[in-house]
C-alpha cells in the first residue's frame, strides 16, 4: 500500500511525516515523534487516554486515521510546558493531588484546555461535562474537578 | 487494522466512481468514530477507504424561517448540539445530539455517519461469524439478548444504535443521497431496512451512493419537541430505550404528533398506534396511560429484554407529558 506524505504542526512544530494510511494520529505522536505524553488506552475511543486537541478541539487521538490529520494544528500534553514551567492546568493537577496513577492525566489535561479555552470559570457541572469522556479508574475524578475549577476561577487559561 | 489504499476524492462524482459492487471492498470513511473501531476488530477489512471529508461544502449547517433546516452530511455531532437555532427550534435534534457517546466522540463524529453506523450487538462486534457477518446463525436468539430488539426482529435481533436517526425519524426528515451521477431524496422513513428485508445491512445505500445532506420542515410554534435516553451510563453508552417525540398542541388537546423509539427494533422504530392517537388527545396521566395499553403489541422480546417494554412505555409517557404540560 502505498504511504502518504502528510504535514502536522504538533505544539507550534512543523513535522512531515510518511504515513500508511491505516496509521493512526497516536500512533504517529508516540511511535514517530517521540511524543509519549499522550497514552495509548482502550483504543475505541471510550477511555479518552488518548485525548489531544486537533483544531481546537478535544478529540480521542486513536480514532484520527494519520491522513485525516494531515494539516492539522495539533497540541499533545507536551505542549502545555511554558518556558519550562508548568501550565496552571499542571499545577493545579499537583497542588490538589489530582494525579493518582498518572495514566488518565495528559488526556484529562487536554479535556480540561480546550475547556477553558471556550469557556471561563466554568460550573462544576460544565467542568464534569468536559472531562466526560475521560475515565480516571483510580476514581479521583473529585480532585480532577477540584483542580480545573480552581484554575478557571484564577482566569490562567492559556 | 488491515492496511488500505486511502483516496481523497474532490467531487461527489469522483467519490462515487471509487465504489466497486461490494461494500466489503471498498467503504466510506466520515469522521471515523465507528469505522476505526470495526476495522480494528476485524469486523470491516476493505482494500480501499474513501475519505468523504475531502469533499468540500458538506459539513454546514443552514436554517431559514419558513423554509427549514438544511445539515450537510459531514456536519459534525457537536456542531449541531451546539447550533443556536437547532437548539431553539428542533430541541429533539440538540438533546439528541448532546448525548450522543462523548465530547471527543461528537467532536469528530458526523451526521451521516451517526445514521451509518454498524450495530453494536457483542455477537456482531465479537468473534461470531454470525447472520449480519455472513454466516448462519443469530447468536443472540439462544444467547445473553438484554439488549437486543424486541420488535422487528428476525432473522437478526440487533438494535439500531444512532440516536440521531430517533430524532430524525420523528421529525420526518428528508435526506439527499447522491446515487449515479444525480441526487435523489429519500424520506428517513424508507432509509433503514429490518434484518427480513437485508440481513446484512441497517440501511438501503448501496456501494456508491453517498448520504449528501438532511433536510427538516419548518415546525410551527405550538409544535414542541424532545428526546430523552435510558442509558446505563450517561457517557459513551448506547440507548438501552430512547424516546423522541414531535408533538403539535391545539390548545388543551393535542393537533398531531410523531413518537419514535430507540434501542427496541433492527431500526427507529416509528410508534404508529401512539403517533396516531394524539390526535385530538387530552394528555391526561390518566389518558396517556391508556394510550401506553396499545404501544409495542406486536412485540415479542427475546428471554432477557422484556423489561424494555414498561420502560418504553414509561419513557414515552414521561416525555409526551413533559412536553404537553
Amino acid at each position: 500500500m502505498k504511504t502518504i506524505k502528510i504535514q502536522l504542526l504538533v505544539n507550534n512544530n512543523e513535522y512531515e511525516v510518511s504515513v500508511s494510511p491505516n496509521e493512526t494520529l497516536l500512533d504517529i505522536l508516540r511511535e514517530r515523534l517521540g511524543l509519549t505524553g499522550t497514552k495509548r488506552g482502550c483504543e475505541i475511543g471510550e477511555c479518552g487516554a488518548c485525548t489531544v486537541v486537533m483544531n481546537g478541539e478535544a478529540v480521542n487521538s486513536c480514532l484520527i486515521l494519520a491522513p485525516q490529520a494531515d494539516g492539522s494544528k495539533i497540541m499533545t500534553v507536551e505542549g502545555l510546558m511554558r518556558n519550562g514551567e508548568y501550565h496552571p492546568l499542571q499545577q493545579s493537577f499537583l497542588n490538589h493531588d489530582a494525579v493518582h496513577c498518572g495514566f488518565c492525566t495528559p488526556g484529562m489535561l487536554m479535556s480540561a484546555y480546550v475547556l477553558l479555552q471556550q469557556k471561563q470559570n466554568p460550573t462544576e457541572t460544565g467542568i464534569k461535562q468536559a472531562i466526560a469522556g475521560n475515565l480516571c479508574r483510580c476514581t479521583g475524578y473529585q480532585q480532577i474537578v477540584e483542580a480545573i475549577g480552581d484554575v478557571g476561577k484564577k482566569g490562567e487559561t492559556d | 487494522m488491515n492496511n488500505f489504499t486511502y483516496f481523497q476524492p474532490k467531487t461527489l462524482q469522483e467519490a462515487g466512481e471509487m465504489f466497486g459492487k461490494s461494500w466489503h471492498e471498498t467503504t466510506a470513511l466520515a469522521g471515523g468514530t465507528d469505522l476505526l473501531g470495526l476495522m480494528k476488530d476485524d469486523i470491516e477489512a476493505p482494500r480501499n477507504v474513501v475519505n468523504l471529508k475531502s469533499l468540500p461544502g458538506l459539513n454546514r449547517i443552514s436554517y431559514q424561517p419558513g423554509k427549514g433546516l438544511k445539515i450537510g452530511a459531514l456536519t459534525s455531532i457537536a456542531k449541531i448540539a451546539s447550533h443556536s437555532d437547532i437548539n431553539k427550534r428542533y430541541p429533539v435534534l440538540a438533546q439528541a445530539a448532546k448525548q450522543v457517546a462523548s465530547p471527543q466522540l461528537r467532536n469528530v463524529g458526523t451526521i451521516g455517519g451517526n445514521i451509518c453506523q454498524r450495530p453494536r450487538c457483542w455477537y456482531f462486534r465479537g468473534d461470531f461469524h454470525c447472520l449480519r457477518k455472513g454466516g448462519d446463525i443469530c447468536y443472540a436468539v439462544d444467547g445473553k439478548n438484554k439488549y437486543h430488539c424486541v420488535i422487528g426482529g428476525g432473522p437478526c435481533f440487533i438494535v439500531h444504535p444512532s440516536d440521531m436517526a430517533v430524532a430524525l425519524l420523528a421529525l420526518d426528515a428528508k435526506l439527499t443521497v447522491y446515487s449515479g451521477g444525480k441526487n435523489k431524496t429519500v424520506a428517513i422513513g424508507d432509509f433503514f431496512v429490518l434484518p427480513e428485508k437485508n440481513v446484512r445491512r441497517e440501511n438501503i445505500l448501496l456501494p456508491g451512493e453517498i448520504v449528501v445532506d438532511i433536510r427538516i420542515q419548518e415546525l410551527n410554534n405550538n409544535t414542541k419537541s424532545g428526546y430523552v435516553k435510558f442509558a446505563e451510563r450517561g457517557v459513551w453508552d448506547f440507548a438501552v430505550v430512547s424516546v423522541a417525540a414531535v408533538i403539535q398542541k391545539n390548545g388543551n388537546a393535542l393537533k398531531k404528533g410523531r413518537v419514535v423509539l430507540g434501542g427496541v427494533a433492527p431500526a427507529p422504530w416509528f410508534e404508529k398506534k401512539i403517533s396516531k392517537k394524539l390526535s385530538g388527545l387530552i394528555p391526561s396521566e390518566k389518558n396517556l396511560d391508556e394510550i401506553m395499553k396499545t404501544a409495542l403489541v406486536d412485540a415479542e422480546p427475546l428471554a432477557m429484554n422484556e423489561y424494555k417494554l414498561p420502560l418504553a412505555k414509561n419513557l414515552m409517557k414521561r416525555l409526551i407529558g413533559e412536553l404537553t404540560a
